[in-house]
């Protein structure tokens, strides 16, 4: 059990009104709030530290520098990485992801290859595979989602037409944004080795939420953002496997990432720096690095619970709601700190805006997710994701919320 | 609930959101024009019969002479492409524009002259930054119908704004 308590007053964003309301927070999918640590480590940086890394001789360069690497091994400990050299900062999920797209896939793919990707997946881990498939000839494939309203998950059965040794690459989520299904990326992994594809893991909505561990997966890429794990924008990270990073070309060039330029030509850093060209998200990459602290000292395993008591929770509130179209998997089946819901009467946008009146924040529209919403027959749905902070009292107010909502267009 | 979200949702917005006009493809259009609000993914698609649908001379201006709207969307989005729908008919490009231009003061403003009338109704959207692109979405694809090249045959080819 989290000290919900304790929890809360280390985020001081939480502590405020919103429309004369307390500030119920249910965007986490989009993004996290930021604990008083990592906020005090971005301005101990600033006041203290900042400087260049990597280059310069002085006091706060090596401190800077030291802080930084110092960052770079403890994300690697946080998703037990066998090295801190398979960390690569970025700027996020999408970034990492298009690094993996460009760089590996101008490398391996060509026409006649398979990209293998699935229906569920957020833009960010869809739209880099249309245009590396593009670029190359090779083909995009997609693993179906099962159910009407996608409660059924992937179709793990049409793996085995579709997991063919055609498959260059494997991209899949670890969690949906949008319906909360859990995906299982163990088995996913160990089928794509059997054919021999490389696999790319979205790990955004999860890796600050659980337990992760890319060894025992035997992951080849993840990538995953800071701000959704209590981090700060701007920051993200590329695991991939040192054995794949030294022979992959980097995407972007210039400063940091070079050991010898001639007017000729250059000669590359091994990873991470070849990956890293120019100054890098120093102060970010810090706060992150303390963002992983936090959140191994609360315990990613109790958050997940937390998140899976909240989530069953609300699913058996909203439920009980007229009208009430639930998305993803069905109340007690596994789901991730997300639930996702549409009424055919009232549009994501106005529960939205009615939402937040009561001092609610939610997420309506279609999630980063358009294809998938296709397929449902949605314009989009209403999202409210919970974090370790969010309590159950809050899933009350959230209920009483879309049934004042509910009451003002249906009128019951 | 609080009064800038009485404000908001007017009745005459709610009765445009349940009983929309002018909903549906237009058999006999000569203009079509689609509109995305990316970020919350509302779509609304416009058809116009612009008549004549010929090059205009300065004195026979083309007119909209009918007007549909399709598409999805929040009630502030769907209640103002129909209700624009009813004001635009009969007017040329021009007009149109001059139209917009007071609703677009409308709504980032919230103040409106006496002679807007229905229009009116959307001044509470001002209060609600995020919510002025649904009310214009509307607007902007038949700006855009009125520019756009007439088609080859009614309503078989749409042009793609996004």
């Amino acid at each position: 059990m989290l000290d919900l308590q304790k929890i809360r007053a280390d985020f001081p964003i939480l502590h405020q009104q919103v429309n004369g309301k307390p500030l119920v927070y249910l965007d986490n999918g989009a993004t996290s709030q930021k604990p008083r640590a990592v906020i005090d480590a971005l301005v101990r940086y600033y006041e203290r530290d900042n400087s260049n890394v990597h280059r310069g001789l002085h006091a706060l360069s090596m401190r800077a520098t030291d802080a930084y690497e110092g960052a770079r091994a403890r994300v690697a400990k946080f998703i037990h990485a066998a090295d801190p050299a398979e960390i690569i900062f970025t700027r996020g999920t999408t970034e990492s992801i298009n690094l993996v797209a460009r760089s590996w896939g101008h490398a391996h793919l060509k026409p006649g290859d398979v990209v293998l990707t699935t229906e569920i997946e957020h833009h960010s881990n869809l739209v880099p595979w249309q245009q590396a498939a593009r670029a190359s000839g090779a083909t995009l494939k997609y693993v179906p989602v099962l159910g009407a309203d996608a409660e059924g998950g992937l179709d793990l059965a049409a793996l085995d037409t579709l997991l063919t040794p055609q498959v260059k690459l494997f991209a899949f989520t670890h969690i949906s944004n949008t319906l909360g299904t859990v995906n299982p990326i163990a088995e996913l992994c160990r089928r794509a080795r059997a054919v021999g594809a490389v696999t790319v893991i979205d790990a955004a909505q999860s890796i600050g939420h659980a337990p992760f561990d890319v060894q025992s997966l035997g992951a080849d890429f993840v990538a995953f953002s800071g701000h959704k794990m209590c981090g700060p924008t701007g920051i993200g990270v590329l695991y991939g496997r040192r054995a794949l990073l030294d022979k992959l070309a980097p995407d972007e060039t210039g400063g940091g990432m070079v050991s010898n330029v001639t007017y000729e030509g250059a000669r590359w850093k091994p990873a991470p720096e070849r990956f890293e060209a120019g100054t890098p998200n120093v102060a970010d990459a810090i706060a992150l690095g303390v963002a992983c602290d936090y959140l191994d000292t609360v315990g990613r395993d109790k958050i997940a619970a937390h998140d899976a008591v909240l989530a069953q929770l609300a699913m058996e509130k909203l439920s009980t709601l007229p009208g009430i179209r639930l998305i993803g998997p069905r109340p007690g089946a596994e789901r991730s700190g997300l639930v996702s819901f549409s009424f055919a009467e009232v549009h994501a946008h106005d529960i939205v805006t009615f939402a937040d009146e009561d001092g609610l924040a939610l997420r309506g529209g279609h999630h980063c997710n358009q294809p998938l919403m296709r397929k449902l027959g949605l314009t989009g749905t209403t999202r409210a994701s919970f974090y370790l902070y969010n309590t159950e009292e809050e899933i009350d107010l959230l209920v009483a919320s879309l049934r004042r909502t509910l009451k003002f267009f249906v009128g019951s | 609930m609080s009064a800038d979200l009485t404000e908001l949702y007017q009745q005459v917005i709610l009765d445009h959101n349940r009983r929309p006009r002018n909903r549906g493809k237009l058999p006999t259009a000569n203009r079509v024009a689609h509109g995305d609000n990316p970020t919350c993914g509302d779509q609304c698609s416009v058809y116009l019969r612009v008549v004549p649908d010929a090059p205009t001379t300065s004195d026979q201006p083309a007119r909209i002479a009918e007007i549909s709207f399709d598409g999805s969307g929040c009630a502030i989005s769907q209640a103002s492409a129909s209700l624009m729908t009813t004001q635009v008919k009969g007017k040329t490009a021009e007009e149109v524009a001059a139209l917009y231009k007071d609703f677009h003061h409308i709504v980032t403003t919230g103040q409106a002259t006496e002679e807007i009338s229905d229009l009116a109704a959307f001044a509470g959207v001002h209060a609600f930054p995020a919510r002025i692109k649904c009310a214009t979405l509307g607007w902007h694809a038949t700006i855009e119908a009125l520019k756009s090249d007439p088609l080859a045959t009614p309503t078989t080819t749409e042009t793609h704004l996004d």
